[in-house]
């Protein structure tokens, strides 16, 4: 029993770290119906850009904001060189967009900043914690806290202030939102820094734990089944999706995996996801698409 | 007319051009070493000090000596991101040599290209070269004449890595009922020391777990809690990238101390251990390739390489880094190749089959180490036409939490327990493809 407890919590802990990469994914598509394909490479981008600003001698704070305003001059960025001349064009325009845009980020995050590996200390020792007999780790818990909170603070955010509000009515009629003189390209600045930001958090975090590489970027693959599961447009559905990736997967490598081989973790939430896509295509949370036929 | 002239003569060019065999092209004073490389993409953190370290060794060559005998080296690189197929693509387009310089041997530069290469590097006769890698059985040469698992095979690697534990244990009486995880990347690289590690389990009478670790590893508590559950005495990890750190940060988390685990050749670099932090400190690893730039060739590269600012280190707080010095022992193993080639064929360039021969007559002993700068960093090394290894040796370096500690002198593999596996390998291999053995003495 000891091993279910510990493998659930763990893996529901676990969970809130790939929710944190949905997050970006959701705000993206909420706005623009859009799925970012250069959501990882804006995460390890931003990750790496604040572990060398701290290898340069930054104290964390200073670093820490010279980032997010890196992050916004490049969502301003891309939003006046990639997405403006993309405008009321077909999303499968701009998911191919953002597909060559990932390339480019990649490169310049290389090019600019090496392609060494970088310890990232947050102060967060990833030493177990004893409830019982069960094991929890203390960064899990960190980082599901964290999760928990960034979502508090898009969710207030979306509510209750006017960048909010006019992002929500963006994502719910574009037209409308224009004809009542809602500015879009500044939405999307908005919406792509904030994604930065969040993918600054997940990168920190993630990069904590293995390090600030390249392969930072390959965390989004867990993110996909999240995003299938939680649907694609809720932020609540992406912790929610996060949760039950986590705790499946978890529970699968445990009690499935010995009897099939083992290293079963990269496959099995694909696996849940299609058998999601069945009974619910939209996911736990997402909007079900209507359309007059 | 006039165009189905010209249409004609272009056919007769191209067709003659196509028809003349490499070696007639062999007339220039250079010889082509082409390098399916990787300085972008996943594993680009290794991978650009690798190619340093072996750019910096044949500019020291060509630079400083002269090239080999003579021979400049004609060096060219190819960005792969570590796709066997973009390393087919390069084989193919670089096989045939460079505006005559031929080709004497190909780094595949990962055991997934050498498995994809294996049947056309036999075909087309050129070496491929993929030291401490590579398709295990093709170790014996008398059915594998153009592969070489060179330096340190896989088998060599589980086996050393048994030795040292034992050796720590009091001996290989004292192996018996122990415990030993093998935590390994779920991949062809990773299952390759499976077949050994149960054939000396049941020499030793340790228990023998493996447990993997799909790729690429960056969440790992399921694995660690089932090591956990064994209470295991010796974890033996195999892992490669980033399932390294994360593997070492989640064990400490689950109480395995850094001290019991043993990493393998691709899991024992900086790159492997900086992430991981404090949890690394006490980590150890099989170093064929030892860190450290306080070897003679460090001095030797130092004064004429870096010094002069002809590095292709971009950050030279590197040199001496692990992947630099895979980067200077792949590279030297290769002119030293040559140099056993030119002994016999004259002081020119070589193609594939004089190549093989080369590798396949490689000797590096001590006195030689010496000479060229190596020794303690390179093991000596040994290969005949039946034996494509040569060495199947390594040091055990220990991780203090900021450098690499050499805590062992070399620690040779059992190869003699474990050659009848690879012949048995190999001999399955050479039946289900219809080749028939050449007899090892025929090359002498």
């Amino acid at each position: 029993m000891n091993l279910f407890l510990e493998t659930l919590i763990g893996g529901l802990l676990a969970g809130t770290m790939y929710s944190l990469v949905a997050i970006g994914f959701v705000l993206i598509y909420k706005a623009s119906g859009v799925f970012n394909f250069a959501q990882g490479s804006m995460l390890l981008f931003a990750a790496l850009t604040f572990v060398t600003l701290l290898e340069k001698g930054l104290p964390f704070a200073a670093a820490l904001a010279v980032t997010i305003a890196i992050l916004i001059l490049g969502a301003i960025l891309i939003e006046r060189t990639v997405l403006r001349p993309l405008a009321n064009r077909s999303p499968m325009t701009l998911f191919m967009a953002t597909l060559g845009l990932s390339y480019v980020i990649e490169g310049a995050a290389q090019g600019l900043m090496g392609a060494q590996v970088h310890a990232l200390d947050l102060g967060i020792e990833d030493v177990p914690i004893f409830i019982g007999d069960v094991l929890i780790s203390q960064f899990d818990l960190v980082a599901a806290a964290t999760a928990v909170t960034l979502a508090l603070v898009l969710a207030l955010l979306f509510n209750n202030t006017r960048i909010g509000i006019s992002l929500r009515a963006v994502a719910d009629d574009t037209r409308a939102a224009l004809s009542i003189g809602i500015n879009l390209n500044r939405i999307w600045q908005i919406v792509w820094a904030v994604a930065g930001i969040v993918g600054l958090v997940a990168g920190m975090l993630w990069g904590a734990r293995q390090g600030i590489q390249f392969s930072l970027s390959l965390v989004v693959l867990k993110a996909l089944p999240v995003l299938i599961i939680g649907g694609f447009t809720s932020i609540g559905g992406a912790i929610a999706g996060g949760l039950i990736v986590g705790a499946a997967e978890n529970l699968a490598e445990t009690y499935v995996g010995p009897y099939i081989g083992g290293g079963i973790t990269p496959w099995f939430p694909y696996f849940l996801a299609i058998a999601f896509l069945y009974i619910r295509p939209a996911g736990l949370f997402g909007e079900r698409a209507l359309e007059r036929v | 007319m006039k165009r189905l002239v010209l249409t004609a003569l272009l056919a007769a060019s191209v067709a003659t051009t196509a028809l003349v065999p490499p070696a007639a092209f062999a007339d220039s004073k250079e010889q082509y070493v082409p390098l399916p490389t990787y300085r972008v993409g996943p594993y680009a953190s290794s991978g650009t000090l690798w190619w340093a370290g072996t750019l910096d060794y044949f500019r020291y060559i060509n630079e400083v000596e002269g090239g080999v005998n003579g021979v400049k080296l004609k060096v060219e690189e190819f960005e792969t991101e570590w796709s066997p197929d973009r390393t087919v693509e390069v084989y193919e387009r670089v096989k045939n040599g460079k505006d005559g310089a031929p080709v004497a041997f190909f780094f595949t530069h990962g055991t997934p290209a050498s498995y994809a290469l294996i049947e056309k590097g036999a075909a087309d006769k050129i070496p491929l070269i993929d030291p401490a890698g590579g398709r295990t059985e093709s170790t014996d040469g008398t059915v594998f004449p153009y592969a070489f698992p060179l330096l340190f095979n896989y088998f060599s690697q589980a086996s050393v890595g048994i030795n040292y534990i034992a050796q720590k244990e009091g001996g290989f009486d004292k192996l018996k009922g122990k415990k030993i995880v093998t935590v390994y990347h779920d991949s062809a690289y990773g299952r390759e020391t499976q077949a050994a590690v149960e054939l000396l389990a049941k020499k030793y009478g340790f228990e023998n777990f493996q447990i993997p670790v799909a790729d690429p590893g960056n969440e790992q508590s399921p694995q660690w809690r089932q090591v956990r559950e064994i209470k295991p005495d010796w974890v033996f990890l195999r892992t490669w990238g980033v399932s390294t750190p994360v593997a070492i940060k989640t064990a400490q988390r689950f109480g395995i101390p850094a001290d019991r685990i043993i990493g393998d050749v691709w899991a024992g670099s900086e790159a492997d251990v900086i992430p991981a932090g404090t949890a690394a400190k006490g980590y150890q690893a099989l170093a064929p390739y030892p860190g450290g730039a306080g070897f003679e060739i460090h001095d030797r590269l130092r004064k004429t390489i870096l010094d002069t600012g002809k590095s292709d280190l971009r950050d030279t707080k590197f040199f001496g880094a692990v992947y630099y010095n895979i980067g200077l022992i792949n590279a030297v193993l290769a002119v030293e190749a040559l140099r056993a080639g030119q002994a016999k064929f004259g002081n020119k360039p070589l193609n594939g089959e004089e190549g093989r021969w080369g590798f396949e007559h490689l000797t590096i002993d001590d006195a030689r180490l010496k000479e060229i700068g190596f020794y303690g960093l390179l093991q000596p090394i040994k290969l005949t036409p039946a034996d494509h290894e040569g060495g199947g040796a390594a040091r055990i370096q220990q991780w203090d939490g900021d450098k690499w500690v050499l805590v062992t002198d070399w620690i040779q593999a059992d190869r003699d327990t474990l050659r009848p596996l690879v012949e048995a390998k190999a001999a399955a291999y050479a039946k289900e493809h219809n080749i028939t053995p050449r007899s090892p003495t025929a090359e002498n």
